[in-house]
């Protein structure tokens, strides 16, 4: 039950949970989404982003996309999936895929919430974990303040 | 500066091809076009061409004549045909040059494009992640629109019969059969909000212009529209545009907007002047917004035009009336030629069953990845 990113940099845990990995711009602290690697890179120092925002827009993946897409089965095998824009308040519109099967449900402007999902599995049995809101119903601010 | 004039307009017509190359169909539209004028190759002081994926477009040297002119290979995504004509444009304005053509054509594989995240400067694992897809992107941008601004499903539905109907009417369009409304509805969703029917499909054509100032133009004997005006404008910041792993919270203007903009400051024209229009439909969705973004209506106001009828042939602001790249198909170095290729008829009386009668002034703007837009202007 091994588990690895799609890719280093993107997210890292704190207190077991997740958290996007941003980039903030050393000249003007402008933020970017993914964090920026290489000679880009050291122009910026990582944060960690928001893990709770709202649904800026949404649509469903209804094919299977060619290459570079490595998700796992093929055509036949081909689920959709959900993958939308989810603003961080006063930081960052970030783009993800959504972490559900509802998808009459979503609507612009619910709470979303950071998570991690099996993207695919490896030969090996590791999962390949991919970063993804899901609807929340209540924000963390609501949460505390219940 | 002079003025410059479009005296011969060629097209190879677009669709699906077996046995051709891009290049022989961008070879074909440019002896259209020079026939059309009534000159020769030979005659030609400049060209300009692109596409996308059927080679390099000067390619058809060889095939025209090698005579030495100068021709210069345009790319510009999808906007690569109103580079072409930006290009073109400019090289007579200048002064520099008094007869030239600009060409387009392309042949794609089927189904829908795929991309390379690092020829976008972007992470493999954006590409892996299958978030990294064009489809998706014309999804998420209409149905914020949609959210915001009140247009409800069957407006996208009516944009692509609309389109079918006008394809049906057009020579050279690809689906050349009406499509009712409650079948384009109905078909397979792509990316909701859109069906398999709203979207324009990769395809096969070409396309060129013959330019001329206007001195050259008289001694020659000729006549054609006059472009008043041809602007491209890339994205700005806060702009939603394709292949965004982030956006900005602080939302701009689009490329669009930019482009359309300084095309009417330059023709000293606004959008209530003009009689014919053809706007970027690569899916139902970009038609609606590119009218607002173009200027011919307020954000939001489209989905009582378009009910009422105001965009069809024989409405108050006729839209894509070959129908479009829904009804045409979509071959990324031909597509915005096509566009001036279906005014320059449209202000000629040339266009039969779609003619839109006593126009003036033709619009066009083509839109491109990754965010700008062109946009021309031409008058009878």
């Amino acid at each position: 039950m091994s588990q690895r990113p799609l890719a280093d940099g993107l997210y890292r845990l704190v207190d077991g949970a997740p958290r996007l990995l941003g980039g903030r711009r050393k000249s003007d602290g402008k933020l970017a989404f993914p964090l920026p690697q290489g000679a880009q890179g050291e122009l910026y120092e990582p944060v960690e982003l928001s893990s709770d925002g709202v649904l800026w827009s949404y649509t469903v993946q209804r094919f299977r996309p060619k290459t570079p897409y490595a998700g796992p089965g093929d055509d036949k095998s081909f689920r959709p999936y959900a993958v939308g824009y989810v603003e961080l308040p006063g930081q960052i519109i970030v783009e993800s895929h959504i972490a559900t099967t509802d998808f009459n449900a979503l609507r612009i402007g619910q709470p979303m919430r950071l998570t991690l999902m099996p993207f695919r599995r490896e030969p090996d049995g590791t999962d390949v974990m991919i970063y993804g809101f899901k609807p929340a119903t209540q924000t963390q601010e609501e949460l505390t303040a219940s | 500066m002079t003025d410059v004039h479009i005296v011969g307009a060629g097209i190879h017509p677009f669709g699906r091809h077996d046995g051709k190359t891009g290049l022989d169909q961008g070879v074909f539209a440019i002896n259209e076009a020079l026939a059309d004028a009534g000159v020769v190759w030979g005659d030609m002081q400049f060209a300009f061409g692109g596409s996308s994926a059927a080679g390099n477009a000067d390619a058809v040297l060889p095939r025209l004549g090698l005579t030495g002119v100068q021709f210069i290979n345009v790319a510009n995504g999808c906007a690569t045909g109103g580079s072409a004509i930006l290009s073109g444009y400019w090289a007579i304005k200048s002064g520099e040059f008094d007869l030239g053509l600009v060409v387009g054509f392309d042949k794609h594989p089927r189904g829908a494009f795929n991309a390379d995240p690092e020829e976008w400067g972007l992470p493999a694992w954006y590409g892996e992640a299958g978030m990294m897809l064009t489809t998706q992107f014309f999804g998420m941008k209409i149905q914020r629109y949609m959210g915001l601004h009140g247009i409800g499903a069957e407006t996208l539905g009516l944009v692509a019969e609309k389109a079918f109907q006008n394809g049906a009417k057009t020579p050279h369009a690809w689906r050349r059969e009406p499509v009712g409304l409650n079948v384009i509805m109905s078909s397979d969703l792509v990316s909701d909000p859109l069906t398999k029917y709203m979207f324009c499909a990769p395809a096969e054509g070409g396309a060129a212009l013959v330019l001329a100032s206007d001195r050259k133009m008289r001694e020659l004997g000729l006549a054609g529209p006059r472009v008043r005006s041809a602007a491209v404008r890339t994205r700005v910041n806060g702009s939603f545009e394709v292949f965004s792993p982030s956006l900005e919270i602080e939302r701009g203007p689009s490329p669009t907007e930019l482009a359309s903009k300084a095309a009417y400051e330059m023709a000293g024209l606004g959008p209530a002047d003009i009689d014919v229009i053809q706007i970027q439909d690569t899916e139902s969705g970009a038609e609606i917004m590119h009218m607002a973004e173009n200027g011919f209506c307020a954000h939001g106001e489209q989905e009582k035009l378009i009910h009422d009828g105001a965009t069809r042939l024989g409405g108050r602001m006729p839209i894509n009336t070959d129908g479009g790249c829904l009804a045409c198909g979509e071959p990324i170095g031909a597509s915005g030629l096509r566009q001036v290729y279906e005014n320059v008829q449209q202000l000629r009386g040339r266009s039969g069953a779609r003619n839109v009668e006593g126009a003036r002034l033709g619009y066009s703007q083509v839109y491109g990845a990754p965010g700008l837009s062109a946009v021309a202007i031409l008058e009878a």
